[in-house]
């Protein structure tokens, strides 16, 4: 673990200041409705609510019942009933469906909606037609921001990234700028902002007009800078299998809301859930490291706890004593995670095993580097026959196709009747889907497009031809990954030594292979305080660049240790390997990076997320 | 392969990302398994006194519960003014600039902003200032007043614009502030007091405001203003069809609309792939009822002994093929159920065929199935073993269908890469191929080495002895 560490790393500010707000505001609303009340959660606001209040808060502000949303008449008897949901018209649809099913038994109970983060004017109209309108309270929790560790934020909205970047839905832009406002006002004034990315620029427009309307107070900046950038500016990296611990483990045993839960197959006993974070010390030491690193820190750490175990012998009474009272509970806590740790290896271990993960591994690397492609297809090929993990042929499908700028059409073609026929024509929505995104798409002789579209362009009027260039546009939509990955030198040359022990870039976080693009880019416009010399690179990108100073940065430049301190907000969520490739970046550089997501991702999220065959 | 162990661990940490491999489980693991039962020999003394609610909870800490109090000042301290002056310029977010409306007579100054995040707006707040807003309801907010309100939760009516141009004027206004929530209110509003002619027509040059659309009505399942509108865009393609169809859960109605699909202008490509989907569906009712049939009376030995899982219905076009070939492998090629028909009808590729084929006939240890499957004869008439996929694959496929060794030795000796070879070879134990490779490679150190691998007084053990002890043998 012998990092270049620089050591002059400012502070990064105190984040349990946000959940402070969140539960204290929570409170307040629950004190809205008077007297005993049942509560209804929203599956999946159950953890985050988890990590800020406990059940004892709740029921001290007289909530008797704690009920999930199930879409299922209700059973409760309560007279009062408050919904803490997201503001989706499904849900809202139930609670009309309930009380109105009130309604008609001549029951009579108050309800009250607490949406969080906002409500939307789609969710009024639905309680209006329904004939619910009025008889309901509705509140909103401006719950924003769960911080997740100290350096992770995260707004746990996953359905971010198929509503904004699939359907084309901007209804969460404004809820990514009253957060990066909440932000801004606890711990700004920012000086500097930066960001790649048709949504970042969104956001940013919708925080500065929120700054603009709002008043402001002046302090002490504690976060100086702050880079947007949108997922779709880099696809390449959440699809890559993730080989650093933590990602290792969000891939396999899927970290949800910073816990994760540890099956039998783990601890060889009953599951448990655990919290993952820097108050692990185990896993805090762990965590940004290379999965073959992993196994030497532990084993060396179970010796260490070995050797400190053996102190008590031929101590005396006094001694035992002391040892029992000072050091005995810290062992035995390190002992509990270090057990959880290997068990948790073992068994990624024992997973990656079975399913050939180093040809899987290998096949990813050959794509990055763009060497022996039809190899790579073969395999890819296999694993769709055999019916392998369908999101895995997807993730290899769309890796191919993302970095050599989509895939001729009689390979698409054919891995396209292939996919369908192994996993069901279903999927002829999930490769629409695709198709739209970028991310799985047949090369279009770039030339015949404009040619096309040019000559199209001339026999219709301005309105048509804008229509059209919008469905060329999105055909036209290239990765550009192998030209990126030159101009950033992505992609080491192989052969060259690696060593993981000691890493000496980001590539560290794919065994050396490959900087994921969207942390080269962090990197490269903080180095260069803004996208000058980039010119290429952000035209590769499509462009949506931006680098703007507020006038509150110029003069307070480089006084404090608040410009090392800098937000990156990922639209669309993040990988963890992202987090890891960030965090070395700051040792490298004395930054203190606080990442802000709209969820964490990988790729198997993504590409759910992505799937129709479900109604 | 000989390395020492230090030499090994330098190799592993210095070389690039080749050196790591998650296959090798000899090495990393048994470290790790040492690290276990070192951590597993502490158990004891710890559990001596354990207290388990210590241990157990790691948790965030959380700050004692803060006041109402504590975050009411918190929040009144946030409204401290300071300068208005804007302090970050705006940036072009490329959508075309609106002309302002004319009614330049701003009444936004007289009500106090509210900002969203920091105050709470509890409901009575809402009701007095809505009190307040009726007065000034009259009044002309204009388009672009109107959209500001909307995004800032402050109280609106949208009744008054009842011109076309004042809709479309409001929507354009909606969608350069970037602001689903509100794009999608303004779209609510015209979908009620528009036609949907007109309302579909001005949608086509406006894409943000459409997908916005798209996406309500996908929302709150209005499936048939949905088609409608897609239709009127001719977009036929997946998204359109594919979505009805999914919502149809009776097989025969379903085959019924795919037949209609038939006709819709899907693109070559696609439409090929429905009419695949539509043969597949019909086959399948087919192959169903006669299975369900033979299943209940009980006559059919197959189904008695490997009852069946599940329904064959609206499975995958591979998966319909591996039930085929478990069930109706012998079949002749005329039959509906045959496999060789699948394969016929739907154009499987012979790689496709063969991998599928194998992994039924394995699965049912039907052994002489398997071996025909490679078997080809040259035009002299001898046989050899011949396959699409390379044995390295087959091997694979054969274990995760439990082949005994005996079976497996014989995929094995086929590998071509006599390093791939070996390792298979020990990984399944198959002893023979080893021990023949070594030899064939001369290397005595390694034969000899093999030799502690293989159990004792074993006939392996027997066969490496002899040849350790030919003194005609050669070594290297």
């Amino acid at each position: 673990m012998a990092h270049s560490a620089r050591r002059d790393s400012p502070e990064l500010p105190d984040f349990s200041l946000l959940k402070r707000l969140a539960r204290d505001q929570l409170v307040y609303l629950l004190e809205q409705l008077p007297g005993k009340k049942d509560l209804f959660i929203e599956a999946d606001l159950m953890s985050p609510l988890d990590r800020i209040a406990n059940v004892s808060t709740l029921k001290e502000h007289e909530v008797d019942k704690l009920y999930k949303v199930e879409y299922k008449p209700i059973t409760s008897t309560s007279d009062q009933l408050c919904f803490l949901i997201r503001p989706r018209i499904k849900t809202v649809k139930w609670i009309c469906d309930v009380a109105n099913a009130d309604k008609a038994t001549g029951k009579f109970r108050r309800y009250k909606i607490i949406f969080t983060p906002q409500k939307f004017y789609a969710c009024e109209a639905v309680l209006e037609e329904q004939g619910i309108f009025g008889d309901v309270t509705t509140d909103e929790w401006a719950f924003y921001l769960l911080p997740l560790d100290d350096d992770i934020i995260s707004l746990e909205l996953p359905e971010f990234f198929r509503d904004n970047f699939l359907a084309g839905d901007q209804r969460w832009v404004r809820t990514a700028g009253s957060a990066l406002h909440l932000l801004h006002s606890l711990y700004g004034p920012f000086s500097k902002v930066y960001g790649i990315g048709r949504c970042s620029k969104m956001a940013y427009e919708s925080w500065r007009e929120q700054v603009a309307e709002g008043e402001q107070r002046t302090r002490q900046a504690e976060i100086g800078r702050v880079f947007l950038i949108d997922r779709d500016v880099d696809f390449v990296t959440p699809l890559c299998s993730q080989v650093v611990y933590e990602g290792l483990v969000d891939d396999i045993f899927r970290i949800k809301c910073g816990c994760v839960e540890f099956g039998p197959d783990v601890t060889s006993d009953k599951s448990v859930k655990v919290m993952l974070n820097s108050q692990d010390k185990v896993f805090n030491e762990i965590r940004n490291e290379h999965f073959s690193n992993v196994f030497g820190f532990l084993s060396q750490k179970a010796r260490n706890l070995q050797t400190a175990y053996d102190k008590r012998r031929g101590m005396d009474i006094k001694q035992m004593k002391t040892f029992v009272s000072e050091e005995l509970k810290g062992l035995k806590q390190e002992h509990r995670l270090l057990s959880l740790h290997i068990g948790a290896s073992e068994s990624i271990m024992k997973k990656k095993t079975k399913q050939d993960f180093q040809e899987l591994l290998k096949t990813e690397h050959s794509l990055l580097e763009g060497f022996e492609i039809r190899e790579c297809i073969s395999f890819i090929e296999e694993h769709i026959n055999r019916q392998v993990s369908m999101i895995q042929s997807l993730r290899l499908l769309c890796l191919l196709s993302i970095t050599e700028n989509g895939l001729m059409p009689k390979d698409y073609r054919s891995l396209k009747a292939q996919y369908l026929q192994s996993y069901g024509v279903d999927h002829l929505l999930t490769f629409a889907n695709l198709r739209h995104l970028g991310l799985l798409v047949e090369q279009q002789p770039g030339e015949t497009l404009t040619v096309m579209e040019s000559k199209v362009g001339k026999l219709v009027n301005d309105k048509t031809a804008g229509k059209l260039t919008d469905a060329f546009s999105s055909l036209a939509r290239k990765s550009n990954f192998r030209a990126l990955s030159r101009r950033l030198n992505l992609v080491p040359k192989s052969g060259e030594e690696y060593d993981l022990r000691v890493p000496r870039d980001m590539a560290y976080i794919f065994s050396g292979a490959y900087v994921p693009l969207s942390c080269k880019l962090i990197e490269q416009v903080l180095e260069r305080d803004g996208w000058t010399g980039l010119e290429e690179v952000t035209k590769l990108l499509n462009g949506n660049e931006f680098a703007v100073t507020g006038s509150n940065g110029a003069d307070s430049k480089a006084k404090n240790d608040a410009q090392r301190i800098i937000l990156v907000m990922f639209l669309g969520g993040c990988t963890f390997s992202e987090i890891s490739a960030l965090r070395f970046l700051g040792r490298e550089k004395g930054y203190k990076f606080i990442v802000v997501a709209t969820a964490i991702t990988n790729s198997s999220r993504l590409l759910e997320s992505l799937l129709d065959n479900h109604v | 392969m000989m390395k020492s162990k230090a030499d090994e661990e330098d190799y592993w940490n210095s070389s690039k990302f080749k050196a790591f491999t998650f296959d090798d489980e000899d090495d990393e693991f048994s470290r790790l398994k040492e690290s276990k039962q070192a951590v597993n020999s502490i158990r004891r003394l710890v559990e001596e006194d354990d207290d388990e609610d210590d241990v157990e909870k790691v948790s965030w800490s959380g700050e004692p519960v803060g006041s109402i109090s504590w975050s009411v000042r918190e929040t009144a301290a946030s409204n401290q003014r300071t300068d208005r002056e804007p302090t970050f310029p705006k940036i072009n977010t490329d959508t075309p600039t609106l002309s302002k409306s004319n009614s330049g007579y701003s009444l936004s100054s007289l009500f106090k902003g509210k900002t969203k995040g920091g105050n709470f707006q509890s409901f009575n707040d809402c009701e007095s200032e809505l009190h307040c807003m009726n007065e000034w309801m009259n009044d002309d907010w204009s388009p672009e007043e109107t959209i500001q309100r909307m995004q800032q939760g402050k109280a609106f009516s949208l009744e008054k614009f009842r011109s076309l141009q004042d809709k479309l004027l409001l929507l354009d206004f909606a969608v350069s502030a970037h602001d689903g929530n509100v794009i999608t209110a303004v779209l609510i509003y015209l979908k009620r007091t528009l036609g949907k002619e007109v309302l579909f027509r001005e949608l086509e040059s406006r894409q943000t405001a459409l997908r916005h659309l798209i996406q309500y009505l996908t929302e709150t399942r209005d499936q048939r203003l949905l088609l409608e509108l897609l239709r009127s865009l001719c977009r036929t393609g997946p998204c359109t069809t594919g979505r009805e169809h999914l919502s149809i859960t009776d097989e025969n109605k379903r085959r019924d609309f795919l037949k209609s699909c038939l006709s819709l202008p899907f693109s070559p490509e696609d439409s090929a792939h429905v009419q695949d989907h539509f043969t597949l569906l019909e086959r399948q009712i087919i192959i169903e009822a006669t299975d369900r049939q033979a299943e209940r009376g009980g006559k059919v030995e197959i189904f008695q002994k490997f009852p069946r899982r599940a329904s064959i219905l609206n499975m995958p076009l591979v998966t319909t093929l591996y039930y085929c070939c478990f069930y109706h492998y012998t079949e002749p090629e005329g039959t509906y159920s045959s496999s060789l028909n699948i394969r016929q009808t739907f154009k499987i590729s012979e790689k496709q065929y063969f991998v599928t084929a194998l992994a039924a006939r394995a699965k049912l240890k039907a052994w002489s199935d398997v071996d025909a499957l490679f078997t080809s004869r040259n035009w002299l008439g001898f046989t050899r073993k011949k396959s699409p996929l390379s044995f390295q694959r087959v091997v694979d496929i054969l274990q995760k269908n439990s082949a005994p060794t005996q079976v497996l030795q014989d995929y094995v000796a086929l590998v071509d890469d006599a390093e791939l070879r070996i390792s298979l070879a020990q990984k399944h134990k198959c002893h023979d191929i080893v021990i023949n490779t070594y030899r064939d490679l001369k290397d005595r150190q390694l034969l000899l080495g093999y030799r502690g691998k293989v159990e004792r007084g074993s006939a392996e053990e027997r066969k490496i002895d002899e040849l350790l002890n030919n003194p005609r043998r050669r070594w290297k």
